[in-house]
């Protein structure tokens, strides 16, 4: 099982029973977690074949395809949630996938890897170059991390878009739960990742 | 030996219209049906195959159309599954077709045999698993013009199956497909030896002809990067160009084998009727142009495979039915695998597609 720390989070995010498409669902790791301990119906979008083989060995149904192009086949509100774990600082218009998210589901769960953080801050000041770190491991130059952003840029643009923010999670370098209520600055300075619960206002 | 199944109490009555009488089905079966009746895997073929998905066709003495995916031990294992497959009708391997004797008229029905569709095949295949006694089977899986059957199982069918497979095909046949066929139809006419389609009446066969239609469909089931991978410009026993127009390629060798030895094992009729049934087929406008219409009710899984170097049916179509069955909520899988095999892609070693099948069929067994 996998034990990535923010499944923990997005599994209690999660209402038992509803359905549910995780997009960019790698391996099916957090598709199975959810079908098996919540009952969800689950559905995943993966880029590689190679890993819709994995979900389709564990009778996942995934479809391979692209999240910046493929969402707009499904239909508005087809899903309880849709998941969007550490992909939209990959994909080509985090914005308009962030709208998309809202239309396909009910609600959306959305996390992302904060640049907020202060060793990113830290390392682009000491080095005046692009920072990298355990969990941004890439250069600049060929990174899928195109559109990498902190979380209060994650606010402000759901504040923007009229997304409202449901829960909000944020997990420092050891996957401990960092408390969010009113301590924004310090929590997008030590946290490492954010997982928001969203839906439209 | 072939099994056959034969009715003749009732026509069979056609899309058309029309109908036909006595339907005979002839099918082989592998491996056992268990005692719940869930492991049964219907098999549909394509264009030029037949009943003998596996082991060694006694017909042309070579191992079966898919043999390389069904066997013991294999992706479609026969020591877990019960396979069916049948011949389609309107072919020319024992399923009534072309070539079978018209009970009106004591002779081969020929040109008089009545046009079928995709739908009419699939609808025989109901009696066929009727005569079984199998009310739902695991899957049905198959490429090109299996896969448009699987799509018409899906759609006309739903209650009967538990999952689905359709592979390199789409839901509607396009026009370049069409004109394909096309080309291929008038070779065979063009043929004296064709006669309007009598040709039994003169104990010959357009073997000209037909041979000639399947070196031009062979040409549109591979890929430019395949032939040229295969054959490049070299040349045919031989070090240098002759100056004719004898084979001096080993490409033209090749289609010249694949067309001599088509004919000897096919029915220059049944080829006319049974492309002319992929020509017909459209799920769209049979569904007032929804294809999301085709698949209202149905409930059961869904994989599709598309290849990426297949430019016959591309993965563009298939993925219009993921879309269509997306819209339905239908529980879809889809996957385009990486190949510049061309269309035939399905028929061939590609380690990819024998995963997908293997995990998606195992887990709906087990489901």
């Amino acid at each position: 099982m996998n034990s990535r720390s923010d499944f923990l989070i997005i599994e209690e995010m999660v209402e038992h029973g509803s359905k549910v498409l995780d997009i960019g669902c790698d391996d099916g790791s957090l598709l199975k977690m959810l079908q098996d301990r919540k009952k969800v119906d689950a559905r995943g979008i993966e880029l590689y074949s190679d890993r819709v083989n994995l979900c389709l060995e564990k009778g996942l149904p995934v479809v391979q395809g692209d999240a910046n192009h493929d969402l707009e086949m499904y239909p508005d509100n087809s899903f309880d949630y849709v998941i969007l774990s550490k992909t939209l600082q990959s994909v080509d218009k985090p914005r308009k996938i962030l709208e998309q998210l809202l239309r396909i589901g009910k609600k959306a769960i959305v996390s992302i890897p904060n640049f907020g953080h202060w060793k990113v801050r830290l390392y682009l000041t000491l080095n005046g170059q692009m920072p990298m770190t355990p969990s941004l491991p890439a250069k600049w130059y060929n990174t899928e991390n195109i559109h990498l952003c902190t979380i209060n840029d994650f606010l402000s643009l759901c504040d923007e878009i009229n997304i409202e923010i449901m829960k909000s999670v944020a997990l420092d370098k050891n996957g401990v739960r960092l408390n969010f209520a009113n301590r924004i600055r310090s929590v997008n300075l030590i946290g490492e990742q954010a997982i928001f619960l969203l839906k439209r206002k | 030996m072939t099994k056959i199944v034969k009715y003749t109490n009732n026509d069979f009555n056609l899309a058309s219209g029309k109908s036909i009488s006595p339907l005979e089905i002839a099918y082989e079966t592998y491996g056992k049906l268990n005692k719940d009746k869930t492991n049964a895997v219907l098999i549909c073929h394509a264009l030029t195959g037949d009943q003998y998905a596996c082991d060694i066709n006694p017909i042309t003495k070579k191992p079966g159309w898919w043999d390389i995916l069904v066997g013991k031990g294999k992706t479609i294992d026969t020591d877990k599954y019960f396979i069916i497959c049948s011949n389609v009708l309107g072919g020319c391997m024992g399923t009534t077709g072309p070539k079978s004797q018209n009970s009106t008229t004591n002779e081969p029905y020929g040109l008089n045999f009545p046009v079928i569709t995709i739908s009419d095949m699939v609808k025989s295949q109901v009696l066929l698993l009727d005569h079984l006694e199998i009310p739902k089977v695991l899957t049905v899986i198959g490429g090109s013009m299996g896969g448009m059957q699987v799509l018409s199982w899906m759609s006309e069918y739903p209650n009967r199956i538990k999952s689905a497979i359709p592979i390199a095909t789409a839901a509607y046949h396009t026009s370049q497909n069409i004109a394909f066929h096309e080309v291929g139809r008038q070779a065979v006419m063009a043929d004296p030896k064709w006669h309007d389609g009598k040709y039994f009446e003169y104990n010959t066969s357009p073997e000209k002809g037909l041979s000639v239609a399947r070196m031009t469909a062979h040409i549109t089931y591979l890929s430019e990067v395949a032939l040229q991978n295969k054959f490049g410009r070299n040349l045919q026993d031989r070090a240098k160009k002759t100056f004719s127009f004898d084979a001096d390629f080993q490409v033209e060798s090749y289609l010249r084998y694949q067309g001599v030895n088509f004919v000897k094992r096919f029915d220059a009729n049944s080829y006319l009727f049974l492309t002319r049934a992929m020509d017909y087929f459209d799920l769209i406008s049979e569904n007032d142009g929804v294809l999301a219409n085709a698949f209202s009710d149905l409930d059961a899984s869904v994989c599709i495979i598309s290849f990426t170097g297949d430019w016959l049916f591309p993965s563009v179509e298939s993925k219009k039915i993921v879309h269509a069955l997306n819209s339905k909520g239908v529980d879809v899988s889809f996957i385009d695998i990486e190949s510049n095999k061309g269309h035939d892609a399905f028929l061939m070693e590609e380690p990819a597609m024998f995963k997908t099948i293997r995990g998606f069929l195992d887990a709906q067994y087990n489901k």
